[in-house]
């Protein structure tokens, strides 16, 4: 789960990292107050959306009075701010984060992450601040640094002593790191993060540290465990059929394609999308409807199959294991009695009872199609959706 | 004839009595596993599908002298059930259960690092030896005893395999799933070391996806350790960066873990990567044929 800068950075405050002055403002009005009481004679308007990429696309903007401050901010409310990681529809702007600006004289890169491959957790710093830190690692890996936390041992002094002086920090400002990669470990593991990053970390004019930006995604696994985390939830931020699945149990991602694909197991539902894609189709979702399989998560996941307008076919992709074949195609029966779709419904059942299953899908509908196999059933879902995207 | 499991293999339940613990175990039976006994804190004592239910794990390993110990607990439970299981001996511990927060496997992972013991999962299928013992939740049907190993991240990818594989005549020895996890116990290269160096495999199908780098770390381990036949299938050429897909692992980040760069590193080793997934079982066919 993902929240937003203003979120994070009051998180950052609760555990001591320091955080320039802020203060979030719904309306015009209220940024106008915001800065007022933030006194100071610049601060940074910046859009709150969940996505990376602001300041290249107007989403962050200085005012350098407090009208203009009130200006800027109506700009941007109720707007949609689309960046390189929003996909074409970009996403509203409800909220904006009024702050005082401060003089920088140097621009770090600070994260914590999990690495797979060590099983640790990993602190990742870099000189190189404020950048596309993937296009830091590619072109000028020697910028960064890694280290890695024992799950036992913890945090030790040497290890903020490498990123100190990597970054060229010294006397009191390498305490100030110190402090702060703690209390950026502490609340990782208090709150199951799963990534905090202050990109940029920077050095002010009088020597202090401050986290400029602040992002932080948590452990979806863990979220029962953190109330207080998961009501800081914004569904606006979020794909209303991807919001829609979750109630129904379902594991759905909204894609671009004219496929809709309704698959058991998360692993043969991103097969399916791979084989439509290799057939010259596309794929409208992924869609995983999960082991055991009832008819009202069927119901449920045709409806949000063809509530996308894109969806010129959908291709049902079941391998019964435990659950029989016959008893799913008997689902998909009646999922289909309530929906009433014209569109082609193309149905690949393998294994337990399958041919069972598709004899019972036989003659049931003229758009009901049961395929003799996986190839099959995604040529045939490719040609009935209009051919070769 | 198999590797970590057989006919042999005593197995007991945590989470024994629960919902899954129930369903899951009334199918291992039916399939012949040699379970012997069940553990559920709280119904020590109590007889469970004609089974006796101990308290602990540690007391169940007592009066059996169990070989594995699946479980079906849930997720907030499931590390602590694990951990239970590796100070109790238990040797081999299969984990069901999808959803543990990664923090928690983490822990796990370092607590049991040095005990020996190996672990399948979390949120994972599990592991079946045909014909001999069925430790997990797979269609025990679609099986058939034979000499192909299959090692997965993805359940319903597996039965696929194994279906196929079966429909080939060419049957499984072992098939281990390794689970979609970020953070798990035995992965690709635990597995196929022991599927080279069992006299039954003739032939090795993996079933990998995005997400982390396991699968270009088993490719090197194959190009330099392994002679017997690999074929290969990749999942989520198509997913978006920086979704999750279903399972917690199978995530693209950071241009990291990408569907292509494992397919590269594959065929680099000699590995034959298949496009479709109907292909497995078939590539595998061809591939026995043309070896001899």
């Amino acid at each position: 789960m993902n929240i937003h800068e203003f979120q994070a950075k009051q998180l950052f405050k609760n555990y001591q990292i320091p955080v320039p002055e802020s203060i979030v403002a719904t309306t015009a009005n209220a940024a106008i107050d915001a800065a007022k009481s933030l006194a100071g004679d610049s601060w940074a308007i910046k859009a709150q959306v969940h996505a990376g990429g602001r300041g290249k696309v107007g989403g962050v903007k200085i005012a350098h009075s407090v009208d203009e401050a009130g200006t800027l901010a109506d700009a941007m409310l109720g707007e949609r701010l689309i960046t390189q990681q929003t996909g074409a529809e970009g996403l509203p702007i409800n909220s904006v984060l009024v702050e005082k600006t401060c003089v920088i004289k140097r621009e770090f890169y600070l994260s914590l992450l999990l690495d797979r491959q060590a099983e640790k957790l990993c602190f990742i710093a870099s000189e190189a601040g404020g950048m596309d830190i993937e296009a830091v690692a590619a072109d000028t890996p020697e910028k960064i640094i890694s280290v890695f936390i024992h799950p036992a041992a913890g945090l030790q002094a040497y290890q903020c002593r490498q990123i100190a002086f990597a970054l060229s920090l010294q006397g009191e400002q390498f305490k100030a790191l110190q402090t702060l990669m703690a209390n950026m470990l502490q609340l990782f593991i208090e709150t199951d993060a799963s990534q905090i990053e202050i990109n940029p970390l920077v050095e002010t004019a009088v020597n202090d540290l401050l986290a400029l930006d602040a992002k932080i995604n948590f452990d979806d696994n863990a979220l029962p465990l953190h109330k207080d985390i998961s009501a800081l939830h914004d569904l606006s931020q979020e794909d209303a059929k991807e919001n829609a699945a979750k109630q129904f149990d379902l594991s759905y991602i909204t894609l671009e394609g004219s496929i809709g694909c309704m698959v058991n197991g998360a692993g043969l539902a991103m097969a399916t999308m791979d084989l439509v894609k290799l057939k010259g189709g596309s794929p409208a979702n992924f869609l995983d409807v999960g082991g055991g399989t009832t008819t009202e998560k069927v119901t449920e996941a045709f409806k949000l199959i063809v509530s996308d307008s894109n969806v010129k076919a959908v291709l049902v992709n079941i391998f019964g294991g435990i659950v029989r074949c016959d008893v799913i195609a008997q689902g998909i029966i009646t999922a289909l009695q309530e929906i009433k779709t014209d569109l082609p419904v193309i149905v690949r059942l393998e294994g337990t009872h399958a041919e069972e299953g598709r004899a019972l899908l036989e003659n049931v509908a003229p758009n009901i199609i049961a395929a003799e196999d996986l190839d099959h059933a995604a040529e045939q879902a490719v040609s009935l959706a209009g051919g070769k995207a | 004839m198999s590797i970590l499991i057989d006919q042999h293999t005593k197995v007991i339940c945590q989470g024994f009595t629960g919902k899954q613990g129930t369903f899951h175990s009334e199918h291992a039976l039916a399939y012949g596993t040699q379970l012997v006994a069940g553990v559920t804190p709280g119904r020590g004592g109590l007889t469970h599908l004609g089974l006796p239910v101990f308290n602990t794990v540690a007391q169940a390993y007592a009066a059996t002298g169990a070989d594995a110990s699946v479980i079906y607990v849930p997720p907030f439970f499931a590390a602590d059930a694990i951990l239970e299981a590796v100070d109790a001996d238990i040797k081999l511990i299969i984990c069901i259960t999808e959803g543990i927060p990664v923090l928690q496997m983490l822990r796990v992972k370092a607590a049991m690092a040095e005990s020996g013991a190996l672990l399948i999962g979390p949120n994972c299928p599990g592991v079946i030896t045909p014909g001999a013992c069925k430790i997990g939740i797979m269609p025990g049907n679609i099986h058939q005893a034979g000499h192909i190993g299959i090692v997965s991240r993805s359940g319903t990818l597996t039965y696929e395999a194994v279906h196929q594989t079966t429909q080939q005549g060419l049957g499984q020895s072992t098939c281990v799933g390794i689970g979609g996890d970020p953070v798990h116990g035995m992965n690709f290269i635990d597995v196929i070391s022991r599927f080279q160096a069992d006299e039954d495999t003739h032939g090795i199908i993996m079933v990998g996806e995005i997400g982390g780098s396991e699968e270009e770390e088993a490719a090197e381990y194959i190009r330099t350790q392994v002679t017997k036949p690999v074929v290969a299938y990749i999942t989520g050429l198509t997913a978006p960066a920086g979704k999750r897909m279903g399972h917690a692992g199978a995530i693209v980040t950071g241009g990291q873990g990408t569907a292509e760069g494992k397919v590269n590193a594959l065929r680099k080793a000699g590995v034959s990567v298949v496009d479709s997934p109907s292909l497995m079982g078939i590539a595998m066919k061809e591939l026995l044929a043309s070896s001899t």
